[in-house]
């Protein structure tokens, strides 16, 4: 009996890891079912639309019919593709965007200093930066497997975009490394606990920093809107030169994936946004240390649900970004990453790490 | 189970290590140099080395093997053609790999045991980037920058290797494209009824 029990508690550390990884896709893919409709209602919003208002109560549902529509599709692979890397492709994607999410706090823990994450890795910033930079290979396969020529110049400019900004991006997370002296997602947060002025993208605990910090966080935005391919960066799908870059030959299941992919890294990169620099799952104001001591549930809760509301405002500035901006250059867009964003957060970068080695009190 | 993780991705490694010299296809060869990066990156992970193995993930998945595979797909070569007549070189192929081979097991045998038994991925430190900037940047200060040094002359090297002036070259000229103000543009007139412009 006693060593049914023991093997029952070595089980126990796997399941409640099998369980919570169960709960993060659920709830991912039900908030994507949703966001995805909302994204869709502040565009038609801005064009004085209605968007989507047919299926349930104000469309409500849609996402979930367009699901059983691309399900029940029949999958057509063109003939001169490359069958196996035009398949792997989507799986890749969407794969590698729920992976990422094994790494981020999403609320505090119920004891000071910890938080709820599946794995709390010394370098998540790090794990995020690789992953995030692994979803170029889904666009390059799937475009050079399509065996067409528009999903390959798509992949093509998909590539070099990416990994143009990826750098950019690079640099403005090495000035909040900096600031905190971690890589644990779970520490950065914890570094801007206090209020509103706390986080890093106002940073008033390190004074002067708001004239750096502050650039830094709209860099970030703008350049994650490059790297997930959002307008007015969407060059690799421009429909007006490329029909729909390296999606033009996919379509049902495989079609959903890449689509599931490029949303969940939307809304990963609102939560890497907000993890750097909006303070994570604090409030814009303190709670207050006793009230934490004695009420760690209450904390958890208003943690998990500022996370999310602070997720939600980006993405709706995401969306209103696609509906106002129109779309960029390919040299524009090379030149804004390689000429001003590279050099401003590379300066940006002396600055902080300057601050931190004369006037910080690490 | 540390055991089985590390026999399951070595598998992976040298299955797709293998693929990358017997694939036919030159971005299949890339595809699976990639995997066995990125299972080498799990290796690393497996010892307790994440920094490393973020790195690897980071710089050679990310951004090198981005670039391969870049250029393989670009690239127009026969490489059937180009296969031909490689296997006139087997004897030079057995004795690199007989070196390889050699240096490895000679490395495994004399090794310290020290070094194959307790290996610890930080020592002195808390976690591993830790442990790697305390001596990159102390000890091993000069040799770095020297690094850092000599990948700067490759690069500018590469660059002035490559870089033509060709003056038909249409260029954007981006300050005069925004300095255009809405008078430069167009002008407007007010045509009367029956009389035109």
């Amino acid at each position: 009996m006693s060593n049914y029990v023991e093997s029952l508690g070595q089980l126990w550390g796997p399941l409640m890891v099998l369980g919570q990884i169960g709960l993060f896709t659920l709830v991912l893919l039900l908030s994507i079912a949703f966001l995805l409709l909302l994204d869709r209602k502040v565009w038609a919003g801005v064009m004085m639309r209605k968007g989507p208002n047919v299926v349930g109560p104000f469309g409500l549902m849609q996402s979930f019919a367009d699901f059983g529509k691309f399900l029940l599709k029949e999958i057509v692979i063109p003939a001169g593709a490359n069958k196996t890397v035009f398949l792997i492709a989507p799986i890749l994607t969407c794969t590698l965007a729920f992976a990422a999410w094994a790494a981020i706090p999403v609320a505090p823990g119920t004891v000071s200093g910890t938080s709820w994450v599946i794995s709390n890795l010394n370098v998540g910033v790090l794990y995020l930066f690789a992953i995030s930079s692994l979803g170029v290979y889904g666009i390059i396969m799937g475009g050079w497997a399509s065996n067409s020529k528009y999903p390959f110049l798509g992949a093509l400019r998909s590539a070099a975009q990416m990994v143009s900004y990826e750098v950019s991006i690079g640099f403005v997370i090495v000035t909040v490394i900096l600031l905190v002296g971690s890589m644990n997602l779970t520490d950065i947060v914890n570094a801007q606990e206090g209020g509103i002025w706390t986080w890093h993208a106002f940073s008033f605990q390190h004074f002067p920093l708001i004239v750096v910090m502050f650039p830094m966080f709209v860099i970030f935005f703008v350049s994650a809107l490059a790297e997930t391919n959002r307008p007015p960066f969407d060059l690799p799908e421009a429909e007006s030169e490329l029909v729909a870059g390296y999606q033009v030959e996919y379509g049902s299941t495989p079609y959903l994936l890449f689509m599931l992919g490029e949303y969940l890294n939307i809304v990963l990169m609102c939560a890497l946004m907000t993890i750097l620099f909006l303070g994570g799952w604090h409030g814009p104001f303190s709670l207050g240390e006793e009230f934490v001591r004695d009420h760690p549930f209450i904390n958890a809760f208003s943690g998990l649900f500022w996370f999310m509301f602070k997720i939600l405002i980006l993405f709706i500035l995401f969306a209103l970004v696609k509906a106002i901006v129109p779309r960029y250059r390919y040299d524009q867009l090379m030149r804004l990453g390689w000429k001003i964003f590279l050099p401003t957060s590379l300066v940006a970068v002396l600055i902080v790490s300057g601050y931190v080695v004369y006037l910080g009190v690490q | 189970m540390a055991v089985f993780a590390f026999y399951l991705i070595a598998a992976v490694v040298l299955v797709s290590a293998l693929s990358v010299i017997m694939a036919r296809n030159p971005v299949h060869s890339v595809l699976w140099l990639i995997l066995a990066f990125f299972s080498s990156a799990g290796l690393l992970v497996l010892i307790g080395a994440e920094f490393l193995a973020m790195l690897l993930v980071v710089v050679y998945v990310g951004a090198v093997a981005v670039l391969f595979l870049f250029v393989v797909m670009m690239l127009d070569v026969d490489f059937v053609e180009l296969k031909r007549g490689t296997l006139r070189y087997w004897p030079f192929a057995v004795l690199v790999g007989i070196v390889f081979a050699a240096e490895i097991v000679l490395a495994s045998v004399v090794g310290t045991s020290e070094m194959t038994t307790n290996f610890d991925a930080s020592p002195g430190a808390e976690t591993n980037a830790e442990a790697i900037g305390q001596v990159m940047y102390t000890q091993y200060l000069l040799l770095f920058q020297m690094a850092g040094v000599i990948l700067l002359v490759a690069m500018v090297g590469a660059i002035v290797l490559t870089l033509r002036h060709r003056p038909e070259t249409k260029r954007q000229n981006i300050a005069k494209q925004t300095s255009r103000r809405r008078s430069d543009a167009y002008e407007l007139k007010d045509p009367k009824p029956g009389q035109g412009i």
